[in-house]
């Protein structure tokens, strides 16, 4: 299953070859043209019967994750965290260390040790390490390096009522959807662009629409949903089986309006549900994208993952199916030439 | 003392938040449409116009885009709960009235809190005077933008009003658009979008047009009231030449010639040297290449709110100071 | 003129974000004895380039090296009646550096002055407690305000004035040396290139406005265009306060930069070229944008494959920074043989991912 395998890849932002791999692997023998760019992103092009507008979909393909800064005497790694991840997350979580994949932990004090009132205080990142079981500096060198990634270990899982959980559905799942676009039938030329490093300041997005140059671009994402209890409803950004999330804003992007509604529109023609994303948090490529040369036309669809940027993010494979579904509609509505 | 309060009044009372200022693109576009040579529309919005000359390419710009509220969510009572567009303080918005692109009218007002330093946008809400949702989705939808909604005033003065920022800057382009004559330079007034946002519009419209030099209109803040933090800008004492702020270090020529020019013309300035925020002149210079940028402010009590203010004889000295300056060959 | 010398003429000179123009010539002048071409741009970058000698065909791959020479100061943002000045900063400086230093105030001419505040004696008990902190320090130039108003107006430039320190063995100590051990590593460079042969275009690119945001690298890479972008920069060494793991050694060579903001393939060469030649170098970890020039190369038009160079420095952004000139010389060296090895034969290999 081709989600499976590509949350399962390691991706860290920086490092993305893995997942750039089977992304290629994937495609190749569905678009047109394929180039690797010089910082990293591929840009994809699949010639339809109609070429404009210039249409460009993307999806990110890294995610975040850690990276070691040092090795100390015996043979613990230190490390950083690459991208957004709340440090509180990660005591007691396993990893997955540097290409070979060495397993590790990230193990703390014992609680039985602690001095009064330590537990009430966040671990920080000084105090955390990755233990992979070696006794000496010298052992943990045969294994790994500085600069070395990690990322979180967590394996794809189906449960509940049709929900997926997995690590890294921010962005594979918006890569995912970009692969069944490029293999599915569409009339409308579109460049698919898998952008690198969007988790560490949109890195890739800024060099990749310079080259493409579109005059319209999606942008596809695994977004923030928090439909837990204790969220206000009006604070809630998105939830879980209402459709795709059709962004408003957010802090690097005011979606243009009318493409908005267009899109809008067009899920309402086709009885597709969907929903706001209905938050100003957070940004995505589309802030690099929609400002690249003379400017592009865009918008943001995702579907809605809980707990992202996490080892357990989850999303309803419903949700994935009328992402899929819009998105085949608009390319349809756009090849028909009326935006 | 010759001042067109008529057009800032119309201009200030024009509907425009970041990311649909399509009814003052218009409104601009008819009044200088018989005064320029070209006028064009980009991708994002922005409008260029253009005065064609021989020399150098000079691109002046002031945003037309103005702060908004952008309603999220429509509860079962039909209050509207929002988001930002642009700086928006909660203190200054609570009690505030507001207009959406449809013309409904809301107030703001906020749930019931302690202290209301800690005040936040997630805590308030717009009421626009109905019973249910139906009734609020009738008039407003998901995503749908509102602007403050308050009346322009003057006195021989000053003029108060919402969004000087920046229909100020609009205005003194537009006036010097129709005052310039005998510009060698190739002159391109760009109304530019979404700077409120993070001078987005700015950035596409200087990448298209790729000028020699730019120079963009805005207000900048004041410290001339009581125990305002420090910052030798005042109200009546001339336009402002901006040295820096978050956003762009002026080029040191483009500065020297905007001083250079106001002291032939005997035209009062004051140098700005701004601690925080930024203008389309960061984009600009950032452009391509790099543009040497400079930045003509107007001084502005009270920015971002309802009631800002700012001097007639400033503004005037703004459009005599540009104007001059275009007439120079450069 | 050797390395220690035009550090000292650099970090002596005055070149505030923005205010470069007053240290430029001194760069131009000494680059120019080495390059075949050099200019100013739009913003005041000083670019000079070395033209590949190998390679007499128009296809020469372009190398941009960057070390930026603006460095963080003070700008005036008041003139108070009584002649004394208000300032404000401009980029990274910790207000505590400040007081009770001597300065220089670049009006029409340079002043003298220092930075005085209220003394401790005169301040509540809270007060002394806690740092000064800006808004109350001021500039006193022992001038009355009529004499002060023709010399200087609001938004000139003021730096600390500080003449470079030697230290023992090969360690100076002075103010400016981030970023100006970079463009005398540059320099350094360009010498050596002069008896070396290489096929490539070598930018030694001056950038202006590092301080406040990368500004002038953004312009310039995208003027350049370089096939590799690399940023020469100064990177943090250790003393006790800080972890290890975040610090570079004094004396032990460049920092080479892994992360995001490096190219993978071309930061193996560089270490390659180090093993190679014997050169000493250090790792140094940044998972994302790097706080250096190579943020803004690496993001110019299509993307430019870039690396980072880190040269070890203590006490950064205060008026006594130390670095040792071993590490200078070291980074120069690597910077050479990089450039020179590579080839319109081997870029393809290297940038492929």
């Amino acid at each position: 299953m081709l989600l499976k395998r590509l949350t399962e890849a390691s991706g860290v932002s920086g490092n993305e070859k893995e997942v750039r791999d089977i992304i290629i692997e994937e495609i190749k023998e569905y678009v047109d043209n394929i180039q690797v760019d010089k910082i990293g992103n591929v840009i994809a092009y699949k010639r339809g019967k109609k070429d404009s507008p210039r249409l460009m979909i993307t999806a990110h393909m890294d995610e975040v994750g850690f990276i070691i800064t040092d090795i100390n005497d015996s043979g613990l790694l230190k490390f950083t965290t690459v991208g957004g991840i709340d440090h509180r997350i990660l005591v007691s979580k396993s990893v997955k260390v540097g290409k070979k994949q060495i397993p590790g932990v990230i193990g703390a004090k014992p609680i039985h040790l602690q001095k009064k009132g330590e537990r009430l205080k966040t671990l920080s990142l000084d105090q955390l390490y990755i233990d992979i079981g070696v006794n000496s500096k010298e052992e943990a060198e045969d294994l790994v390096s500085i600069g070395d990634y990690i990322t979180f270990y967590s394996e794809y899982v189906g449960f509940g009522n049709d929900l997926i959980k997995a690590k890294a559905l921010d962005n594979r799942v918006g890569c995912n959807l970009l692969i069944d676009l490029l293999k599915s039938n569409t009339d409308l030329s579109f460049y698919a662009v898998f952008t690198v490093m969007e988790e560490i300041g949109l890195v890739g997005a800024g060099p990749a629409a310079y080259t493409v140059e579109p005059d319209i671009s999606i942008i596809l994402e695994g977004t923030l949903c928090s439909d837990g209890p204790d969220t206000e409803e009006h604070l809630i950004p998105t939830k879980l089986k209402q459709g795709p999330a059709i962004s408003l804003l957010d802090r690097t992007t005011l979606f243009n309006i009318d493409f908005r509604k267009y899109i809008v529109n067009i899920a309402e023609k086709n009885g597709i549900p969907y929903q706001f994303r209905k938050t100003s948090f957070g940004g995505n490529d589309s802030g690099k994208i929609h400002q690249a040369k003379s400017g592009s036309t865009t918008a943001t669809i995702s579907v809605p993952c809980r707990y992202i940027h996490s080892p357990i993010s989850v999303m309803a494979k419903e949700d994935y199916k009328n992402t899929c579904k819009l998105l085949k509609s608009i390319l349809s509505e756009i090849e028909k030439g009326d935006f | 003392m010759n001042f067109n309060s008529e057009l800032v009044e119309k201009l200030v009372n024009i509907y425009s938040p970041s990311g649909d200022e399509n009814k003052i693109r218009e409104f601009i576009k008819d009044e200088i449409k018989d005064f320029v040579d070209e006028v064009e529309i980009d991708s994002l919005g922005n409008l260029i116009a253009r005065k064609k000359g021989k020399g150098k390419k000079i691109m002046l710009a002031a945003h037309m885009d103005q702060i908004g509220l952008m309603v999220t969510d429509i509860d079962d009572k039909g209050f509207l709960r929002f988001t930002n567009i642009g700086g928006i303080s909660p203190i200054l918005s609570l009690g505030q009235k507001v207009i959406f692109k449809n013309g409904t009218i809301g107030v703001i007002f906020a749930e019931p809190v302690d202290n209301m330093g800690k005040l936040k946008l997630e805590n308030m809400f717009i009421d626009i005077g109905v019973l249910n949702k139906e009734e609020a989705e009738e008039k407003v939808s998901i995503g749908d933008i509102c602007v403050y909604e308050i009346g322009f005033s003057e006195n021989d003065n000053v003029i108060f009003s919402k969004c000087l920022d920046d229909r100020i800057g609009c205005f003194v382009l537009i006036e010097t658009l129709k005052r310039v004559k005998n510009s060698d330079n190739d002159l391109y007034f760009v109304f530019t979008v979404q700077e409120e946002v993070g001078l987005r519009g700015a950035r596409t419209s200087s990448y298209k047009i790729n000028p020699d030099l730019g120079i963009a209109i805005d207000v900048t803040s004041s410290g001339d009231t009581p125990k305002a933090k420090r910052f030798a800008v005042s109200l009546d004492k001339g336009t402002a030449i901006k040295v820096k702020d978050n956003s762009i270090l002026t080029h040191p020529k483009v500065r020297e010639l905007m001083v250079q020019v106001a002291e032939e013309n005997n035209i009062p300035y004051q140098m700005e040297v701004l601690e925080f925020g930024g203008t389309d002149s960061g984009a600009i210079h950032l452009t391509r290449e790099g543009v040497p940028t400079g930045a003509i402010s107007i001084p502005t009590r009270y920015v971002h709110s309802t009631v800002e203010m700012s001097s007639k004889k400033d503004i005037n000295y703004s459009v005599d100071l540009l104007v001059k300056l275009l007439e120079k060959t450069i | 003129m050797n390395s220690k010398e035009f550090l000292e003429i650099l970090s002596n000179s005055s070149g505030v974000s923005g205010y470069e123009y007053r240290i430029k010539d001194k760069i131009i002048s000494e680059f120019n004895k080495y390059s075949d071409e050099i200019k100013t741009d739009n913003l005041g970058n000083v670019i000079a380039v070395k033209k590949g000698n190998l390679n007499k065909n128009k296809d020469r791959i372009k190398i941009m090296l960057a070390a930026h020479m603006d460095e963080i100061g003070l700008v005036i943002t008041a003139i108070e009646e009584d002649g004394f000045l208000r300032f404000a900063t401009i980029g990274g400086i910790d207000p505590r550096t400040l007081l009770g230093q001597e300065v220089l105030v670049h009006g029409k001419k340079d002043l003298f002055g220092i930075i005085g505040a209220k003394p401790p004696h005169l301040q509540e008990e809270s007060e002394r407690n806690n740092p000064v902190k800006l808004e109350d320090m001021y500039i006193d130039l022992g001038l009355k305000k009529e004499d002060i108003l023709d010399l200087i107006k609001i938004g000139d430039s003021i730096t600390i004035k500080r003449n470079l320190i030697k230290l023992q063995g090969n360690r100076v100590a002075g103010k400016a040396l981030d970023d100006r051990a970079g463009i005398v590593t540059l320099y350094e460079c360009i010498k050596k290139l002069h008896k070396l042969n290489h096929y490539s275009d070598i930018y030694f690119v001056s950038t202006v406005q590092e301080e406040v945001g990368c500004r002038g690298a953004t312009t310039s890479a995208y003027s350049i265009n370089p096939d590799i972008g690399i940023a020469i920069d100064v990177g943090f060494a250790s003393t006790p306060e800080l972890p290890k793991e975040d610090t570079l050694n004094m004396g032990k060579g460049p920092g080479i930069t892994l992360g995001g903001n490096i190219h993978p393939g071309l930061r193996k060469k560089l270490v390659e070229i180090g093993k190679e030649y014997n050169i000493p170098f250090q790792l140094e970890v940044e998972p994302g944008p790097t706080g250096t020039d190579a943020r803004a190369i690496q993001i110019t038009r299509q993307g430019i494959p870039t690396l980072c160079i880190s040269i070890p420095l203590r006490y950064m952004h205060t008026s006594v920074e130390v670095i040792d000139l071993k590490d200078i010389e070291n980074t120069a060296k690597l910077l050479a043989f990089f450039v020179t090895s590579i080839s319109n034969e081997n870029l393809e290999g290297l940038l492929c991912y």
